[in-house]
């Protein structure tokens, strides 16, 4: 996922420049919200009726999906490329995209046959059929495959293929594709897998032309040829990705309400803009009709100034403090629930979020299916907290509170949450101090579970349970290095439920397994969560039909600006 | 003193925290992937063995593959360097232009005035963190009076040919005067920015040094052989005063790279500076070592350079 800059290792001299450039950002806001409003209609340089221009805070990395796993690369793939099936907007809801339909699964989930809409053309004019379909399927599995390749300097080396399904070659959980007519695209299973569907509509699983492939598979991450509502332009890069509109693309006619029309701009031009104040500057000084990657201290000012608004991605996110379960004196779960009752989340997401976001109940966001709304969050009771803890004899516990050095999605300003944390914990007896490391080194070492507690997160990729919780909180990733479960939360009734919701394609029989994992969790406390962060995207006034999708990249299609020239 | 560079460049960047390889791979990396990664960029080898395949590989132009985008790190850099020449050049522009004038008038005139404005300006120009000038410009042109674009270096949807880089040589070479125009006025803010600091620089040294040679004897003595007062000043005096202003403008180059560093990062300008910062954030020890040895090289180049207009300047060290 997106990256930050760090600022710990630059001179001290610097860095000191550079903290002063916070206080100045919030002047600088000040400024802008008195008088930024009056030439909207102007529109600088940037901003005309037929071109959209998105401020971001990082430039992509490559253009060839399958090879990117970052989301500032989706945001531009995004409008190049489509997938066989899409999420609704603003949901997690299926629907079809490229495919006419959803499919059913046969065979008891071992077979997917997928019927595509006819006469669907890449940007290159070859035509989008099975056969595009299969050699794309092919090119990600097999290692051998001649394309099995490209992606530039950077590449994943088709990372996300092999996250999803299993691995490459034999390991694939997806043993073949097959074209049996024009249309009809039939992919045979090893083994069945509950999110199957939902995998089909993350960014990476994008269909690409074969022809462009063939062509020049090395050059095609900079050279990117799909079927979406905007073509390929221009790619400067550490600048802007430059796209026009497909006056053909296959979507143009169908309705709106399922996110599909247009493309309504004759060209979008993504810009990166990494300074954070620069960005909304350049947003409220009219250079940019939207920005996105805002932190909170941000939102008021755009709120307040004439002319602009704000938009909330659908929390896909959840940001958490773990409890190092191995570590005394966290090993014992009143411990863990005397934590989730001392700590006043609600204030939290108060003060430090200002609302952008919602108060966690369970261990994943409130959007995905088979989210157990039986669970409620544990309220705020420091005389029940001091209460589990004396049960549990611990008293004056003098310990660490690890938080983030960066903004993240999930929680743009940990150090506050931090102190609001520790304040509410000295009150039950417990005494935290509060450290942190440069970003790498946060992540080695809670990796390695040197932490007693720390505040991370995460970002969902496909919309589904299993991408977090079998993720963060099986026992099979609290490894003893690059672990992702950085509780060391280890339950092997929870493991076990997580596999038969993970293999499961019986929708009852999921939802069964994610409700009980849940309500174990919530009971055995390996966190204390926090909130599903909704990251605000300042908009002109004038920018219609931008839906914020909440994988965190969504298609300009249906985005047009009024009143423009 | 490049070699002494090479070193310390060397050992600092490996003492930083942080593995590469787990910031390459990101929050989702398997403890496999990461080894592997370790052991693809040659990170496993003795400290020593690193160096010398380092050096090994400098001399001939090749400064190694950044980790982070896997391009050849001279390759980033040479992409980079016409953005960031544009700037500095422009940045110095400003402050010779504008620094020496002022400079000589002030000395001319002394406790004129313009001589006392121009002193305050000075301090104030000297005393102003770039970053901060560069906020307060982007609030009052930027946002405010929406006169001047920003960031980067061209508007959205302005296209020039890249031919040399450089965004004002190439739009001319193209007789592209829209494309001219629009990379002008975007130019303007982080320039000014860029070269306040040096412009108030070279407008106080300027100042004393002419005072010191509107002193000297040979002045004098042109003024008495009634050489007319501006000829006195411009050819008599300021040639000969220019030598401590030359020395400084070299020195002055280091400022503005470091300057550069936080102009770029907040313009969004795609140049050396941004991406110095990007590496050192992001443990790309590779094009940290680059863009050091880069900076290293060219502040020797632009020093002889400054010696050899010595040259000029002063007969005397002609021998």
């Amino acid at each position: 996922m997106a990256r930050t800059r760090g600022l710990r290792n630059i001179s001290r001299g610097d860095f000191l420049k550079l903290s002063g450039a916070g206080l100045t950002g919030a002047v600088l806001l000040g400024v802008a919200g008195c008088g930024g409003g009056e030439t909207i209609s102007g529109g600088g340089g940037g901003a005309s009726g037929s071109t959209l221009t998105f401020g971001r805070g990082a430039d992509s990395v490559t253009l060839d999906p399958i090879n990117a796993t970052d989301g500032e690369s989706f945001r531009a793939t995004r409008q190049i490329f489509d997938t066989l099936l899409d999420f609704a907007p603003e949901s997690f809801d299926l629907q079809p995209a490229l495919a006419a339909e959803i499919p059913k699964p046969e065979d008891g989930g071992l077979t997917y046959t997928i019927k595509l809409r006819p006469g669907i053309k890449f940007h290159d004019g070859s035509a989008l059929d099975a056969e595009a379909v299969k050699f794309n399927f092919d090119r990600w599995r097999d290692t051998k495959n001649k394309y099995h390749k490209g992606g530039g300097g950077q590449t994943s080396e088709f990372a996300y293929y092999s996250a999803q399904f299993g691995g490459f070659d034999d390991d694939s959980i997806i043993e073949s594709v097959e074209a049996v007519d024009e249309t009809t695209v039939r992919f045979r299973l090893k083994e069945t897998q509950g999110p199957f569907l939902k995998n089909l509509t993350m960014s990476p699983f994008a269909i690409a032309s074969p022809k462009a492939i063939m062509k020049d598979v090395g050059g095609f991450w900079q050279n990117p040829v799909g079927s979406g509502p905007y073509t390929f332009e221009s790619w400067e890069r550490n600048s802007q990705v430059r796209v026009q509109a497909f006056k053909e693309w296959w979507g143009a006619d169908l309705p709106a309400s399922e996110g599909f029309g247009g493309p309504k701009m004759n060209t979008v031009v993504i810009r990166s803009i990494p300074d954070n104040t620069s960005r909304v500057a350049a947003l409220t000084g009219n250079q940019l009709n939207a920005a996105d990657g805002l932190v909170p201290d941000d939102v008021p000012a755009i709120e307040d100034t004439d002319g602009f608004k704000l938009e909330y991605r659908p929390p896909n996110t959840i940001g958490y403090l773990a409890l190092n379960n191995q570590v005394k004196p966290f090993d014992d779960p009143r411990v863990r629930q005397a934590f989730n009752y001392a700590i006043d989340v609600e204030k939290i997401v108060e003060t430090v979020l200002r609302g952008t976001g919602e108060v966690a109940s369970n261990y994943m966001p409130s959007l995905l299916p088979f989210f157990n709304n039986s669970v409620k969050p544990y309220p705020f009771d420091p005389a029940k907290a001091e209460q589990l803890l004396e049960d549990a004899g611990v008293s004056n516990l003098e310990t660490e509170l690890w938080y983030m050095p960066i903004p993240r999605p999930y929680m743009p300003d940990a150090k506050s949450v931090a102190q609001v944390m520790q304040q509410d914990l000295k009150k039950v007896g417990v005494n935290a101090k509060l450290v942190t490391y440069e970003w790498g080194t946060y992540l080695e070492k809670t990796g390695e579970g040197e932490h007693p507690m720390c505040l991370l997160g995460w970002t969902g990729d496909n919309g589904d349970p299993d991408n977090f919780l079998n993720v963060l909180l099986n026992s099979a990733t609290a490894t003893p290095t690059d672990a992702q479960n950085v509780a060391y939360y280890k339950n092997p009734e929870v493991d076990e439920l997580l596999l038969k919701g993970q293999t499961s394609i019986v929708e009852s029989e999921r939802k069964k397994a994610y409700y009980k994992a849940q309500e174990i969790m919530h009971e055995d406390a390996p966190w204390v969560p926090i909130a599903y962060v909704e990251p605000p995207i300042g908009l002109q006034e004038s920018v219609q039909g931008f839906a914020p999708n909440p994988t965190s990249s969504e298609p300009f299609n249906t985005v047009s600006i009024s009143g423009g020239k | 003193m490049l070699i002494g560079v090479s070193i310390i460049v060397f050992a600092m960047v490996r003492a930083i925290p942080g593995d590469p390889a787990q910031i390459m791979l990101g929050q989702t990396a398997t403890p496999s992937q990461v080894a592997e990664v370790r052991d693809q960029l040659g990170l496993n080898e003795p400290l020593p063995v690193q160096y010398l395949l380092f050096v090994k590989d400098a001399v001939r132009g090749d400064l190694g593959t950044s980790l982070v985008t896997g391009r050849p790190v001279t390759a980033e850099l040479l992409e980079r360097l016409p953005a960031t020449f544009e700037l500095t050049a422009f940045a110095m522009l400003i402050a010779i232009l504008v620094g020496v004038p002022v400079g000589v008038i002030s000395a001319v005139k002394q406790y004129s005035l313009l001589d006392k404005v121009a002193s305050v300006l000075a301090l104030t120009g000297i005393s102003l963190p770039i970053f901060w000038l560069a906020m307060i410009l982007i609030v009052i042109f930027g946002v405010n009076l929406q006169l001047l674009p920003f960031p980067g270096r061209l508007g959205p949807t302005t296209a020039i040919t890249s031919i040399t880089g450089l965004v004002l040589v190439d739009s001319l070479l193209t007789l592209n005067f829209a494309g001219f125009w629009d990379g002008l006025l975007h130019l303007i803010m982080p320039a000014i920015a860029l070269g306040t600091i040096p412009m108030a620089v070279i407008m106080r040294m300027t100042r004393s040094s002419m005072l010191e040679v509107m002193g000297e004897d040979y002045v004098r003595t042109a003024r008495a052989k009634g050489v007319a007062p501006w000829r006195v000043v411009t050819k008599h005096a300021l040639r000969n005063a220019m030598l401590p202003t030359v020395t400084v403008i070299g020195l002055l180059a280091g400022l503005l790279m470091g300057g550069s560093i936080l102009t770029e990062t907040i313009f969004s300008w795609p140049g050396v500076g941004q991406i110095t910062l990007e590496s050192i954030s992001r443990r790309d020890y590779a094009m940290i070592q680059g863009v050091v040895l880069y900076g290293a090289v060219l502040f020797v180049l632009i020093n002889l350079l400054v010696d050899i207009l010595y040259a000029v300047l002063d007969p005397r060290v002609r021998l």
